[in-house]
């Protein structure tokens, strides 16, 4: 088999595994969207907000120290604890259960039957707030990120691969984590919207917000419920993400690199943030492969925009979007 | 089977209220109303008299679209019921069917009904035998429960809404506008539905509609609504053989059917209090 096949197949699998990371940062605008019609700018911030605060109690930071000091003449930075992965982790679910609910009772309950474009501004204030707060909260510098994933080269896929092709496949044992972690979160949050009533009541939400109303659904309840599951879902993206290139703020960019794969999976199917995920991920890595070198590289930067363009005329809603229900 | 007449027990009566949309606009000025128990009442009256209003006002819908009770009561059973949330409403057995019908166009009919149940703590098969029921009453959305609701017919998706509202087990139904869009053959089956869900399961419905004739053939009272008061009310009945309702909402006079050229506009006596 030549070289440059062989290349080409490692390549490929890494852009499935890039793209489902893409994919996991998609998934929380999905949510959003779904349910409330807004599209969440501030995804991406939640993501870095949820593992800076992951960070920030696994080290037993304490928060809002530069201002403690800055007000008080005091020299407190941490606890002098360590909170075990585990425990971090449900703890900082609970804080962004409580971002949820003060999001909704601060901001969005407010703008019950606004313009969309007016909820999406709103979400742009959110982010931006939110890196503040962020920043302000936790401090600014670049911070490890360590769960306890594994990391580094996947052995076995390199013994396997060298022994069928004489060349071992190099495979991030973080990224087979996030994989398998993936699908069981689409897997999931797909039986809890199919089949659960609150599921059922979120997507009835999406469909028309005052029918739900008349019906008895409480329109505050189902949008805390969805933030909060977008807020996990942005933890999730954060984790992997932070793991992978350390928790800093450039972390809220990852959003950027959501919008594309939201425009070809569709911004309404949770399986579509997962295919859309892997589509742009195999073809921006193939793409640079095998194009990259001709054009003088850095295609990443814009191949995936250039596809959710190319599907954008021909398919709007995106691959698995809701269809546009028209009737004749 | 039970009595069909209303009786005299008052479930919801509406006291003078008035609604402003946005601060400014002033659409209800002054409307009372009662709904007895076991009763089918009509609020008939043209485009923008208010009657969706009215409607929206008891179902707390309002805030959604930002209009307001600034004036007067509405009581539930004795209860002042204006600053609850709809949810809570819908669980004290108040359910409003939209105009419009307002299905989830993307959950399937079944999906749709099964919404109706969301306030309820039933069990899965309690919730079940209410589905089969709905279904008897509808066997039409029986054969179309796999269906997105987007993609059925306007009457199917009439009788979705209703069914979806009859999910929540409700003792009043608020209905507006159940002719809406629909063939007239059409209008009188679900009047027909209507009825026999009054008769026969003691339903109380306050209904909003246009079509103030087959309205007040199915009624057992109506009000008339104009720019946001009641002009006249009366048992359905009555309001039949009233020459100002067969004039202005029926289009006949005791000289027949008249050319819209001769119709004089309305001689609105003022009422703010019925």
């Amino acid at each position: 088999m030549p070289d440059s096949v062989i290349f080409g197949m490692e390549v490929f699998l890494n852009g499935l595994m890039a793209g489902v990371l893409y994919a996991l940062v998609a998934l929380g605008f999905v949510l959003i969207y779904k349910a409330s019609g807004i599209f969440n700018y501030a995804q991406g911030v939640m993501a870095l907000f949820a593992a800076l605060t992951l960070v920030g109690i696994m080290e037993g930071q304490v928060p809002f120290s530069h201002l403690i000091n800055a007000v008080l003449g005091t020299q407190v930075h941490h606890f002098g604890w360590h909170v075990p992965a585990l425990l971090a982790v449900a703890l900082t679910v609970v804080v962004m259960i409580a971002l949820a609910w003060i999001v909704n009772k601060l901001i969005f309950r407010h703008l019950v039957g606004q313009e969309p474009i007016i909820l999406f501004m709103a979400t742009i204030g959110l982010a931006y707030f939110l890196e503040g707060f962020g920043d302000v909260m936790w401090g600014a510098d670049i911070k490890k990120l360590d769960v306890g994933l594994p990391q580094g080269m996947n052995s076995a896929i390199d013994d396997v691969t060298f022994g069928i092709f004489g060349y071992g496949f190099f495979i991030d044992n973080l990224d087979i984590v996030a994989t398998l972690v993936a699908a069981l979160l689409v897997a999931g949050l797909v039986a809890f919207a199919q089949y659960s009533k609150h599921g059922r009541a979120m997507r009835a939400v999406a469909d028309d917000h005052q029918a739900a109303l008349s019906v008895g659904i409480s329109l505050n309840f189902i949008w805390v419920m969805v933030w909060s599951l977008a807020g996990f879902v942005a933890l999730v993206a954060g984790i992997m993400w932070g793991t992978k290139m350390g928790v800093q703020f450039s972390l809220s960019l990852i959003a950027l690199k959501a919008l594309p794969v939201l425009m070809l999976g569709g911004f309404t199917s949770i399986p579509g943030a997962i295919v859309g995920g892997l589509i742009i991920g195999v073809g921006e890595k193939m793409f640079e492969f095998a194009i990259g070198p001709l054009v003088g590289g850095a295609t990443e930067n814009w191949f995936a925009y250039m596809l959710a363009l190319i599907f954008l005329v021909f398919r709007p809603q995106g691959l698995f979007g809701e269809k546009i229900i028209e009737r004749v | 089977m039970l009595d069909a007449a209303p009786s005299d027990e008052t479930l919801l009566e509406v006291n003078n209220i008035e609604v402003i949309y946005n601060h400014v606009i002033l659409v209800l000025k002054g409307v009372s109303l009662k709904v007895p128990k076991g009763g089918i009442t009509a609020l008939l009256g043209g485009n923008g008299a208010g009657k969706t209003t009215t409607l929206k006002a008891v179902s707390n819908l309002l805030k959604s679209e930002r209009g307001e009770v600034t004036k007067g009561t509405i009581t539930y059973r004795g209860e002042r019921v204006q600053d609850l949330a709809p949810s809570d409403l819908v669980q004290k057995g108040v359910v409003q069917v939209m105009e419009g019908r307002h299905c989830f166009e993307h959950l399937t009919i079944e999906e749709n009904l099964l919404t109706g149940a969301y306030t309820r703590t039933a069990s899965r098969g309690e919730i079940d035998a209410e589905l089969n029921k709905v279904y008897e009453y509808f066997p039409r959305l029986k054969e179309r429960r796999r269906s997105q609701a987007g993609y059925t017919s306007g009457g199917e998706q009439q009788m979705c809404a209703i069914g979806r509202a009859l999910m929540s087990r409700p003792e009043t139904i608020l209905l507006d506008e159940p002719s809406m869009g629909l063939a007239p053959q059409l209008v009188e089956q679900i009047f027909e539905i209507v009825k026999s869900l009054n008769e026969q399961e003691g339903y109380t419905f306050l209904l909003a509609e246009q079509n103030t004739n087959v309205a007040l053939r199915f009624a057992h009272y109506g009000y008339i609504l104009e720019s946001g008061r009641v002009v006249m009310d009366g048992a359905a009945a009555a309001l039949r053989e009233n020459p100002d309702v067969k004039e202005f909402y029926l289009g006949m006079s005791d000289e027949g059917r008249k050319s819209f050229r001769e119709v004089r506009s309305y001689r609105r006596r003022k009422r703010w209090l019925s």
